[in-house]
């Protein structure tokens, strides 16, 4: 048995898929003792203390705290030996020898302090991700039984030769430690769905009707639970064309017309929308929400905005609706501290700062950064900052700490052309306010149908600390200002 | 092991330190050893029992190795679930003198019927520590021989085992084996979350009418997964017996020697055909309740501290060394024995095979059938469909 062993992440808790790494307690290089405890993982279920399966001294760690790992993926490699010395090649003769171009790839391995030493994610030749050796993006296809009276050209997909070049991925290593070649071909491929590649995962009846339609499960990618091959798999196989053509654009028009799995976009549940999911479902179902509209004439407002535009220091600075509705927020806030808190299980948070945050859409997604403590900033340091703000946010490069702690949050749908809507609260914060397009109006002023610039403001809140009465006068405040920014402002302040 | 019989010769036998009487703080309690390792001489219970035992220091010692292994063992079991070597492990960490106690005060002859969490009462009868272990890698049905050991299968099903214990006790009760010294006894184990059952409420009637020779120890480790006992029960847990009416007692669970006693007692009292008791060890549940579970969602860590301030083999080790029954030798050499067997355990355990798939039809029915036989044909013929398919 190889003496770099590689341990992966077990099924924690009975069914579970994925665990995130919380913390390594050992670093690259560490001696480690039979069931010392090495990393902290949480699942869905528990955060747990993993003990090490061997000692040994940690050779790799292949997941940086903060990940979220699949079930079955490596997580740390244990060299269970290593007074023995070097690793060398020799030690694995049984092995494929390892080709020149995956040596040039662990020669040129990206610099210390690309990535940190032992964690996978640098860049690699050929624009691939440098992963651990043996462990990678699958470019072959995985090893398999083939069963036994299936098509000649099925039975020979498996490759016999050694695997290609790119099986072999760049390794990470320790600065000191040898290039260990020896797991390349002993540790798991890994098939597309990023699994390691053992049997082909499917049931019985799923077998048999493979079997019948001819379909080569090995070929097939799952889309099942553990990455196992489904009927609708097995379906869709058997009905693709046998040559693999592009896809016509343009279907015949005398082809029946499907509403099945053709016809239909699976796109992975990740990232930005796996976070996204996650906050509005549990905000939505565990703080009971209200929502309350109120429709304003902001024709002074904007006025106010043109004048304010035209002042020689505010030449130079981005100044939009937006600006007077976060103003008004801050001030309405202080008028109403309560509307600024967290509801705790047995107590209320009510927060002094306000960390406005401004929901944004982007490439990546719904993302809400915001600005910290906005109720001590001017109007000018507050237009600066949500300038700042959005454009970090469209950029991509908003950091976590930028999106945490936010306290309450505007949503400026009317970027969108529509009126209103009921937001969701982000989790933790009580107050939402959804801002609509501002747009001109019949509207009764001074007695008389005029058309005029009108806005509908919807507030969504928390109805376990805010009742009707508060929120509707914190509302209302909102929509005091934007009716008449001076008066509130002379009023007010 | 230790027997520790009341009225047994008391050559050899160590004299108790300090005699106090039913000094405890809590009269509700019977403990007969401190959390600061104090020897209590005796404990009259309510009904004028006098609860005592009375070891020998090789028995004391005995005592002492029986709940460091069986923790052990347990904690290198937990390991390897994290390691993903097993499904699933519900630790006993904490329950070991509820269970130890218990477990050696049985005879030879009694029967046990245990839960899921039972790997310190199926030590003391002699099962190979490995046997469970197969259960929960998914690799066997935990077969060792419930006739051969007096152990029943483990239970999973939240206080059924209460019912079968019921039915065994009177079957043995039927067979005319109570009513003398060497008489049999049976043992049901559950937990404070099975009193709600109504399984278990149900093999109280049943054991109460048919004065049953069966002893209902509950070890009350405070939790039902995540319930606190204040939602299972507005009374102390022993006195619900008095409503089935049969005598009830609490005794210290983690005091090894209470439990020893109080169990004794029990035990004995079935064998002579008076009929059954319940025992309620209150004791704490250390760890989570199995290895998917995350105990810090619901309990707070001071409660921990409180009750590990009263852990049952710190408080045996402190009177060991009290009473200089053992020196520090003799705890590194347990230690080092604890140490192999664990990793004796391990390396056992790595290396249990994977059964056969065709295996799953062997145990259904004691003497096969046609039907199972049919399906066992076609399914090593679909198996052998595979090319070089060794399962």
């Amino acid at each position: 048995m190889s003496r770099i062993k590689e341990f992966n992440l077990p099924d924690l808790g009975e069914g579970l898929t994925e665990g995130e790494i919380l913390a390594w307690l050992v670093k690259v290089g560490d001696t480690i003792e039979l069931n010392q405890p090495i990393v902290e993982v949480e699942t869905a279920k528990a955060a747990v203390e993993i003990p090490a399966k061997w000692a040994g001294q940690v050779q790799a760690i292949f997941h940086p705290e903060g990940t979220t790992v699949e079930v079955g993926t490596p997580i740390i490699a244990i060299d269970t030996d290593p007074g023995a010395g070097p690793i060398e090649t020799s030690t694995t003769t049984d092995l494929p020898t390892p080709s020149a171009a995956s040596l040039a790839a662990v020669e040129v391995a990206p610099a210390e302090g690309a990535v940190e030493p032992g964690l996978i994610g640098g860049p690699a030749p050929g624009g691939r991700t440098a992963v651990l050796v043996g462990y990678g993006p699958r470019t072959t296809a995985a090893k398999r039984r083939p069963r036994k009276g299936a098509t000649p050209a099925q039975a020979s997909a498996a490759p016999a030769a050694p695997a290609p070049v790119q099986a072999s991925p760049a390794p990470v290593q320790a600065a000191p430690a040898p290039a260990p070649a020896a797991p390349v071909a002993a540790a798991p491929t890994v098939n597309g769905n990023g699994r390691a590649a053992g049997p082909v995962l499917a049931k019985p009846p799923v077998r048999k009707l493979a079997k019948d339609l001819g379909v080569d499960l090995g070929a097939l990618t799952g889309s099942g639970p553990l990455g196992s091959i489904t009927r609708e798999d097995v379906q869709r196989a058997a009905a693709a064309p046998a040559v693999a053509e592009p896809l016509a654009v343009t279907v015949p028009a005398t082809a029946a017309a499907s509403f099945g799995a053709d016809r239909e976009q699976r796109i992975p549940v990740k990232g930005v929308r796996k976070l996204t999911a996650e906050n509005m479902s549990r905000s939505a179902f565990t703080a009971p929400h209200v929502t309350e509209f109120l429709t304003v004439d902001v024709t002074r407002a904007m006025k106010a905005l043109d004048r304010l535009r035209d002042r020689r220091e505010w030449r130079d600075v981005r100044v939009s609706p937006l600006l007077l509705v976060a103003k008004a927020v801050l001030l309405a806030v202080k008028r109403h501290p309560m509307v600024n808190s967290t509801w705790a299980g047995d107590e209320i948070v009510v927060k002094e700062y306000v960390n406005l945050g401004i929901a944004a859409a982007t490439e990546r997604g719904l993302i809400v950064p915001n600005i910290k403590d906005a109720g001590r900033l001017t109007l000018r340091e507050l237009a600066d900052a949500m300038t700042g703000l959005v454009q970090t946010a469209k950029s991509g490069k908003t950091s976590p700490a930028d999106m945490s702690g936010g306290t309450l949050t505007i949503t400026n749908v009317g970027v969108f052309g529509v009126d209103t809507g009921t937001p969701i609260l982000p989790p933790g914060e009580s107050a939402i306010l959804a801002f609509g397009a501002v747009r001109e109006m019949p509207w009764v002023h001074k007695g008389k149908v005029k058309p005029r610039l009108v806005t509908t403001l919807g507030l969504s809140f928390d109805h376990r600390i805010i009742d009707g009465e508060l929120g509707s006068k914190f509302l209302r405040d909102i929509g005091d200002f934007l009716a008449d920014p001076e008066a509130a402002l002379l009023a007010w302040t | 092991m230790a027997k520790g019989d009341p009225g047994a010769s008391t050559r050899g036998r160590r004299a108790t330190p300090r005699s106090r009487k039913a000094a405890t703080a809590d009269p509700e309690l019977v403990q007969l050893l401190t959390p600061a390792g104090e020897r209590i001489d005796s404990v009259t219970g309510p009904d004028g029992t006098e609860y005592r035992v009375d070891f020998t220091d090789e028995e004391y010692r005995g005592l002492y190795r029986d709940l460091v292994l069986v923790r052990k063992l347990d904690a290198e079991a937990t390991a390897l679930q994290r390691q993903g070597e097993l499904g699933i492990w519900a630790s006993l960490l904490g329950q070991e003198a509820a269970q130890v106690g218990s477990g050696r005060a049985l005879r030879t002859q009694d029967m046990a019927f245990p839960t899921y969490r039972e790997h310190g009462v199926l030590y003391c009868r002699g099962i190979d520590p490995i046997m469970p272990l197969g259960l929960f890698r998914g690799v066997d049905q935990g077969g060792w021989d419930p006739n051969e050991f007096k152990f029943n299968m483990y239970t999973i099903v939240i206080g059924a085992q209460t019912l079968h214990a019921t039915g065994y006790a009177m079957g043995v009760a039927m067979d005319g084996k109570t009513g003398t010294d060497d008489g049999e006894a049976v043992i049901a184990y559950f937990g404070d979350g099975a009193t709600s059952q109504g399984d278990v409420n149900e093999a109280f009637v049943w054991a109460g009418v048919f004065n049953s020779p069966l002893v209902f120890f509950c070890q009350n480790n405070q939790y039902a997964i995540s319930e606190p006992l204040e939602r299972q029960t507005r009374i102390p847990l022993y006195r619900r017996a008095a409503g089935f009416g049969f005598p009830g007692i609490r005794v210290d669970g983690n005091d090894v020697l209470a439990t020893y006693a109080v169990t004794r007692h029990a035990l004995d009292n079935a064998r002579h055909g008076q009929g059954p008791s319940l025992i309620e060890a209150y004791t704490y549940r250390m760890g989570a309740h199995t290895t998917s579970d995350d105990p810090t969602r619901y309990r707070i860590a001071s409660e921990v501290e409180a009750w590990q301030a009263k852990d049952p083999i710190a408080r045996m080790k402190a009177f060991l060394e009290r009473e200089k029954i053992a020196d520090a030798s003799f705890f590194t050499e347990i230690d080092e024995q604890a140490r192999r067997e664990a990793v004796d355990l391990r390396e056992r355990v790595l290396a249990m095979p994977n059964p056969e798939p065709g295996t799953m039809f062997d145990h259904v029915y004691p003497n096969g059938s046609p039907l199972l036989d049919e399906q066992r044909a076609q399914f090593s013929k679909y198996l052998e469909s595979f090319e070089g398919s060794a399962h």
